[in-house]
């Protein structure tokens, strides 16, 4: 039996599962429909459901039937067993990790039933390139709403009551920005959506900017219409090309719908929004590099204040946002403060996006309410540690943000908490590890970045992430010592403190972090010239004594990487082609034979 | 302006609203150090040393661009704010060709000034340094970025003053760098070398070609004087040493040009020691040019302006006049045609 009009088959085709080739799977399913002559089943594109570990994702609605890892091989079996068949397709629905059970409904999913989603609430469930979609899910409801009911006042009342904080990084509350970029003076104001996330590992504002563009526009004008502003800048990174592509389509339907351009929906208010696309630069979503780069300059920060609200883009009033925290608006207006402050802890509302990745299960994108705690995400929504390990770290808030051990995995998510421990909230970033990850070497590859991607205009940032650089270097290397341990905390906090923007005030906070929580490992490393992970191979090297081995064995049984040869009872030999120089049989040598050579 | 009262190291201070914590602690005596700060130009904020703490601030302040309020505390004398000094200055030095031997700038650098009063020995920081070639193509201006600090004053000042963009910044992280337009030579880009950025690059980075060697700043002797090329009257220092201009400076703080010069000013001065120059008047006898005293020379000038007056009537004669010379100058030189030899015909060569 063919099922009526109603079933739609959803594919994703956010980047992640684009690249795991849902464009071939969408094709495949249309040339089977076509085969078979059926006319009635739409097949829809959306953007990113955020579990891109487990794309190409295809959804079967209404009832929401989840295919995960989805091939074109399989796509004749979908089609025959369930879309005409009405039976679902067993062995292709997911399996959950813990419980080793089938999982039909994509709402039953455990990645999904402790997420709130707030901000993805359309991603995977409508065709981003479709305004008809957006606006059948309640798009734009909001903005008439704003538009016809709400002083802009009113507006920038509302959003301050609901507690909203940025969500680019800072938390600076959102209501307030407005507020100040209302209130200072001139006609001519400015807009700007910052989607430039720099942060390696993140793509939470990707998703959105793929998977609901119209959701940000929607935030642009309402923004637009409280602080005064009739004109709107997306700077979206060019590395985005869907995000760019869709965000064009999405500005040009808006236009024709009348929800921007001039007097808009019979009102004086006029609205237009530009997509500026950026080369790619950490530094530039940094809000005064962001608009320096705007106007045609090398996109480095300057000194505030003056801040972009008094005088930003072309010197005029300025209020920047980040992707995810507009994105937040349209609900908050047409749900209602009490229904947003009902979600979140006291000083931080809401939800927030994390991109979680690294030695987890189930990465992907997660939204869940603020307070909830690390481990609730890490265990409960991505399934736990990869292959069971044991859980080590965990790094929030990329390159700028900092590393929390396993003590730390009752700690609420929100913005004063993280901050307690060292870490931020950051734009989102979470990268999970476990004992195979050496935090010298992680905070040596976040230092790189940042140190990359500085402007160079300030000195502490431009020379002292450089040195401290070095320093991990030759950490890793075993040419380091205790006292260059401590000579670069005190260079890390020197930077930290004196650096002129964001970068370089939080380039040493990986650093600082691992410093504090995992101090021993660079003792390891500088005194022993031992790596526990086995990651810095460059260190020393393992070397038996032939005069001392008695040839028990014990070393070779402990060797994870099988370096270690010899018969029983002859002197055992390490195969330096082989070693990781993890340390583990000098451990496990009850007579001493092993000894580092330098 | 209104003024408003704030503390400084314990003191209290009454300064008028609108300037900087810098500009009023120097008023008051209080130093504080600075390397990316020129009076000329706005408010940078880059380089870091002038940090100081403010009570109530979130993080530590730069001094030159943080305008002062009412009943500001700010202390710039504290331990924590002499390290971050100290941590900066060693930064830049551990990417710095340190030939302060032979360097033009020794005595008068800003980096080596504070360096000494850090009395930074030793350099906790040592690692990869940058080599670049010294620029040496045109014929005044030095570039030697392996002294560089990027503060960005030449860029900066060739930017708001000159209204050229002749420097950029290029690439990122430890391997920016100050260049022009496609890394070229200053001869080959717009540059018309003036010489601005010279005046305000706080180290040996940008040093006059023309003086290198010719003295140290504590050998010579700074003789002010008015620029002689136009009628603006920019005031010069001529730094002379045994009786020889070797090297033209301006001082920001005084003068109409707060220490701004054009090219002319900074860089002609050759002709004053050149052996070409006339040191005597010249009167021409019997077709050749012979010395003459000044007494002979206008008598000659004299005697002949009144023969053709006389021949001709007055309006035989007209007079053009020089921007080198000063308004009151030129007001004789139009009062002398008018009056003494009766026409109108006077003129200026800067009415081009
Ligand atoms: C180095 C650096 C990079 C940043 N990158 C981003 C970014 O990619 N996206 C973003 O929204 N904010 C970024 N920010 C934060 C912005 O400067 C700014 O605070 C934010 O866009 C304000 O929006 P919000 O109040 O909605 O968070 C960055 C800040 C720094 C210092
Ligand atoms: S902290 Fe780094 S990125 Fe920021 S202005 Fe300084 S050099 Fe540039
Ligand atoms: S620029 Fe200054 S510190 Fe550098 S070599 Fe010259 S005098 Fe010495
Ligand atoms: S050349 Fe001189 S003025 Fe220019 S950035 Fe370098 S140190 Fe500063
Ligand atoms: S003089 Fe203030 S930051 Fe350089």
């Amino acid at each position: 039996m063919v099922k009526g009009k109603q079933t739609r088959v959803f594919i994703c085709t956010g980047t992640g599962c684009v690249l795991s080739g849902s464009m071939k799977v969408k094709a495949a399913f249309k040339s089977e429909l076509k085969k078979r002559k059926i006319s009635e089943i739409d097949i829809v594109q959306t953007g990113c459901h955020g579990f891109c570990q487990q794309g190409p994702i295809v959804v079967i609605q209404p009832e929401g039937f989840f295919y995960p890892r989805v091939s074109v091989e399989n796509v004749p079996r979908i089609v025959e067993e369930h879309l005409v068949g009405g039976k679902v397709v067993e062995d292709l629905l997911y399996e959950d990790s813990l419980t080793n059970k089938k999982i039909p409904l994509y709402k039953d999913i455990n990645f999904y039933k402790k997420q709130n989603r707030i901000v993805l609430k359309n991603c995977g469930l409508i065709d981003p390139e479709d305004i008809d979609d957006y606006i059948e899910h309640g798009g734009y409801k909001a903005f008439k709403k704003v538009l016809s009911e709400m002083t802009p006042e009113k507006v920038i009342e509302e959003v301050k009551a609901s507690g909203l904080r940025g969500r680019g990084g800072a938390g600076f509350p959102t209501g307030l920005k407005w507020d100040f970029a209302r209130k200072a003076p001139g006609d001519i104001k400015y807009i700007i959506c910052n989607a430039d996330e720099g942060d390696p590992g993140a793509f939470m504002d990707r998703s959105v900017l793929e998977g609901d563009p119209h959701s940000i526009l929607e935030g642009m004008v309402i923004a637009g219409y409280a602080i005064g502003a009739s004109e709107g800048y997306i700077y979206v990174r060019a590395e985005y090309p869907l995000a760019v592509k869709r965000l064009g389509i999405a500005v040009e339907q808006a236009k024709k719908k009348g929800f921007l351009g001039k007097n808009i929906l019979d009102s004086s208010f006029n609205f237009n929004v530009k997509i500026k696309e950026g080369a790619g630069a950490f530094v530039c979503g940094e809000e005064t590099a962001l608009i320096a780069s705007i106007e045609g300059r090398r996109g480095m920060p300057r000194i505030r204040p003056p801040f972009p609200a008094q005088s930003g883009l072309w010197g005029k009033p300025t209020n920047i946002n980040n992707v995810e925290t507009l994105a937040n608006v349209a609900w908050i207006i047409v749900n209602g403060v009490d229904k947003f402050t009902s979600i979140g802890t006291e000083k931080s509302k809401g939800t927030k996006i994390f991109a979680v990745t690294g030695k987890v299960k189930n990465g992907g994108l997660v939204e869940v309410p603020m307070g909830t705690t690390l481990r609730e995400v890490i265990f409960d929504i991505c399934g736990g540690v990869k292959d069971d390990k044991e859980f080590k770290a965990v790094q929030i808030g990329g390159p700028s943000g900092g590393c929390l051990p396993a003590k730390f995995l009752d700690t609420s998510i929100d913005y004063e908490s993280l901050a307690k421990t060292g870490a931020i909230v950051g734009s989102g970033g979470m990268v999970v590890m476990d004992k195979s990850s050496c935090m010298v070497d992680l905070a040596r590859y976040f230092l790189a970045f940042t140190q990359k991607e500085s402007c160079g205009k300030c000195a502490p940032c431009r020379i002292g992430t450089k040195r401290m650089l070095e320093m991990l270097q030759r950490m890793t290397r075993g040419e380091s010592s205790e006292e260059e341990v401590v000579l670069l905390e005190q260079l890390a906090e020197d930077v930290k403190v004196s650096s002129l923007c964001g970068l370089g005030q939080t380039a040493s906070n990986p650093v600082l972090t691992m410093l504090k929580y995992f101090r021993k490992e660079f003792e390891e490393h500088v005194k022993e010239g031992r790596c526990r992970a086995g990651v810095c191979s460059e260190l020393i090297t393992y070397v038996i004594k032939d005069n001392v081995c008695k040839g028990c064995g014990v070393c070779k049984k402990h060797c994870p990487v099988g370096a270690i040869r010899g018969e029983k009872k002859q002197p055992h030999e390490i195969d330096v082609t082989k070693c990781v120089k993890c340390g583990i049989c000098m451990q496990h040598c009850s007579f001493d034979a092993i000894y580092v050579a330098k | 302006m209104p003024k408003i009262s704030l503390t400084i190291n314990d003191k209290k201070i009454e300064a008028e609203s609108g300037q900087t914590i810098l500009e009023v602690a120097k008023e008051n005596g209080i130093k504080i150090p600075t390397l990316c700060h020129d009076p000329r130009l706005e408010p940078y904020g880059a380089c870091r040393v002038c940090l100081v703490e403010v009570e109530g601030a979130r993080n530590f302040l730069p001094a030159c661009a943080t305008e002062i309020a009412n009943g500001m505390v700010v202390k710039t004398n504290t331990i924590p704010l002499y390290k971050i000094r100290r941590t900066i200055v060693e930064l830049l030095l551990s990417d710095h060709e340190l030939s302060c031997v032979t360097c033009e700038s020794a005595g008068q650098c800003q980096l080596q000034d504070l360096a000494y009063e850090l009395g930074i020995e030793e350099n906790r920081f040592e690692g990869e340094r940058h080599t670049y070639t010294i620029e040496d193509y045109n014929p005044l201006i030095e570039r030697d970025l392996n002294k560089c600090i990027l503060c960005g004053r030449c860029v900066r000042i060739c930017e708001e003053v000159q209204q050229d963009r002749i420097y950029t910044f290029a690439n990122r992280g430890f391997d920016a760098v100050v260049t022009t337009p496609y890394d070229r030579s200053l001869i080959e880009t717009k540059c018309e070398l003036c010489g601005q950025c010279i005046s305000t690059c706080p180290t040996g980075a940008l040093t006059e070609k023309m003086s290198r060697y010719k003295g140290r700043i504590w050998e010579i002797e700074k003789v002010k004087t008015i620029c002689p090329y136009c009628g603006c009257g920019c005031e010069l220092e001529l730094q002379v040493k045994d009786g020889e201009i070797v090297r033209v400076s301006s001082d920001v703080e005084g003068g109409i040009n707060k220490g701004n010069t054009c090219a002319k000013g900074r860089f002609g001065y050759d002709f004053v020691n050149h052996p070409d120059r006339l040191t005597s008047p010249l009167v021409r006898k019997d077709g050749k040019l012979v010395e003459a005293s000044w007494d002979e020379a206008i008598k000659t000038v004299a005697d002949k302006f009144s023969r053709i007056k006389k021949r001709h009537g007055p309006d035989a004669i007209a007079g053009l006049s020089s921007a080198k010379c000063t308004n009151e100058e030129n007001y004789l030189m139009q009062k002398f045609m008018r009056a003494v030899i009766g026409t109108n015909n006077i003129d200026h060569c800067a009415r081009l």
